[in-house]
């Protein structure tokens, strides 16, 4: 079966990001950007799924800027057969990404989507359910474990008293935690060998797509600075500050 | 303006992050109705009736309902949604799985995690991990909000004395079925509700040794909780975890125990009243937003700490 991988290039998650002094945004000018940690998890999960000859192909999607071709490149390194770049300029909300990844849906027809479950820099967490309800697929969210059998998918999501385990029909929609896999690293020479995998690059103009939006940022600022506070020598001078500075025991 | 609130429910037991998800619907203003979707979900609709400043109380009671699958109940709240100003749920795993689906349905885009209302279309929320705050405008008619509770009060869960209705909407989708959950049990109070919550990172070394954790928790009636280190490490299980990827808390009091303190930790508990951090490395970044640190071998700090609360 076909599975698709939806990738977002963002920031690091490493980088100690900067709110602009115009508050327009954060400073991403001269900042490492990389893979979103949960696509590379949906990235690996693919991949698995392969090696396990449950997948016969695996297309990596991203919808961002042309320089997303790196985040692509990096995926068809892992393992990804072929990529697809959705180019827009803009900074597009989750509903016209949901609405573009439809269009590609509609164009590969995949059994399997494998979303990360939020990306770290706009921490929204809607694209892969957003996508299930536009194809009216079934939805398996935060998951970590995914088993595919026949036309079923049984996927365990981590909830917030433990985990639970639906079966999903295929075609379905998976979005991934943390705890689903560990993201091999690209060796050299697929590094070397992924420069000659195909990249075909649409836009939303292209897919028929409006990325209008509903929503628009006015601002954003800084949160209020938490500075440190004070050493304290032993417990029982924790325990005193504790009870009587703070009076929260 | 009327706001429709999901109930976070059970079927047996109402959650209480709805309370502050009614808290948040208050700030906007408006006449409140409180959707509870679910199998058998009769005392929980009486339990919703009762919360302070809720006009209206929905059940809708239907089997398929019953685990809260998305591929069921998203087509209900986005049929019922339609008549209203806002649609909130809390920014629970069910919140977060249910309602982009239903803003989808709606051709709307849904606004994640609000933690302050401006006014009935502007909201403020946290991006980067809680390192910046967005303030984000909503032009759509029906806005699809999830709601951070630690964000909002919580209201007083008597008092209230609304009209409870049935709605007969909806049914099973065929897309999907419940298979089983694993819960973790627990007497401790909830994570995410607790008034003190002590968390153990790394630095803990193996599962056993959360015992200590658990017996100060006890004694200070705490909840406890975990870094991703811990959970990854195999030494609590992932519903512990407190962080831009788990939980996130905002308790009275915080204690960080062998916590370095990346930023994906602190985006889940840096708006506590007070946080301690006892932590060996006296060069450890939580010691930048502790109100109280500790350089101290924590398998000497946390006994002594337990002795003397």
């Amino acid at each position: 079966m076909k599975v698709l991988v939806a990738v977002k290039r963002v920031v690091d998650y490493n980088v100690k990001v900067r709110v602009k002094p115009d508050n327009s945004g954060v400073d991403l000018a001269n900042v490492k950007m990389s893979m979103n940690p949960f696509c590379e998890i949906a990235v690996e999960e693919a991949v698995r799924l392969k090696e396990k000859g449950v997948a016969s192909e695996i297309v990596v999607v991203s919808i961002g800027p042309a320089q997303a071709q790196e985040q692509l490149r990096t995926a068809l390194a892992l393992g990804a057969d072929r990529a697809v770049l959705v180019e827009s300029a803009d900074e597009l909300n989750s509903l016209a990404v949901a609405k573009l990844l439809k269009a590609v849906v509609d164009k590969e027809q995949p059994q399997l989507v494998i979303l990360g479950k939020q990306a770290i820099d706009s921490d929204n967490n809607q694209t892969g359910q957003m996508l299930a309800a536009l194809t009216g697929y079934a939805q398996g969210t935060f998951a970590s474990k995914v088993e595919v059998s026949g036309d079923k998918a049984n996927v365990t999501r981590e909830i917030d008293g433990g985990l639970q385990t639906v079966a999903l029909n295929l075609p379905a929609i998976v979005t991934t935690d943390l705890r689903l896999n560990e993201p091999r690293y690209a060796s050299l020479p697929n590094i070397m060998k992924a420069k000659k995998k195909p990249l075909e690059t649409l836009t939303p103009d292209a897919l028929g797509v409006s990325t209008a939006s509903t929503v628009k940022t006015i601002k954003v600022e800084a949160p209020a600075a938490r500075g440190a506070g004070i050493k304290v020598k032993s417990v029982a001078e924790l325990v005193e500050k504790l009870k009587t500075e703070a009076k929260v025991i | 303006m009327t706001i429709l609130v999901i109930a976070e429910n059970t079927n047996s037991a109402l959650a209480p992050a709805t309370l502050n998800t009614v808290g948040a619907a208050q700030k906007i203003g408006g006449d409140i109705h409180v959707l509870v979707a679910g199998q058998g979900v009769g005392a929980v609709a009486e339990v919703a009736a009762k919360i302070a400043g809720v006009a209206k109380v929905l059940v809708a009671d239907n089997a398929a309902f019953a685990h809260q699958l998305p591929e069921n109940v998203a087509p209900l709240v986005a049929e019922l949604g339609k008549s209203y100003s806002h649609v909130l749920a809390a920014a629970t795993s069910n919140g977060k799985n249910i309602l982009p689906r239903v803003a989808a349905q709606l051709d709307v885009d849904q606004i994640s995690e609000i933690v302050s209302v401006e006014s009935p279309d502007t909201f403020k929320r946290p991006i980067y991990a809680g390192n910046a705050i967005a303030t984000v405008q909503s032009s759509a008619a029906v806005k699809v909000i999830t709601v951070r509770a630690t964000g909002f009060d919580a209201v007083a869960a008597e008092g209230g004395s609304a009209a409870i209705e049935n709605v007969s909407a909806g049914g099973d989708a065929g897309k999907s079925a419940f298979v089983g959950e694993e819960l973790a049990k627990s007497d401790r109070p909830e994570l995410t509700a607790a008034k003190i919550v002590v968390s153990g990172g790394r630095g803990m070394q193996n599962g056993d040794n959360f015992k200590h954790l658990y017996t100060l928790a006890d004694k200070l009636g705490a909840a406890v909780g975990a870094s991703r280190a811990a959970v990854d490490a195999g030494f609590v299980p992932n519903d512990m975890q407190v962080g831009q990827t788990g939980k996130i808390v905002a308790p009275q009091l915080y204690i960080a125990v062998g916590i370095s303190g990346a930023i994906q930790h602190l985006a889940g508990m840096k708006d506590s009243k007070v946080i301690v951090a006892i932590n060996k490395d006296e060069e450890a970044p939580i010691f930048q937003v502790a109100d109280y640190g500790l350089v101290a071998d924590l398998f000497e700090a946390v006994p002594e700490l337990e002795k003397l609360v």
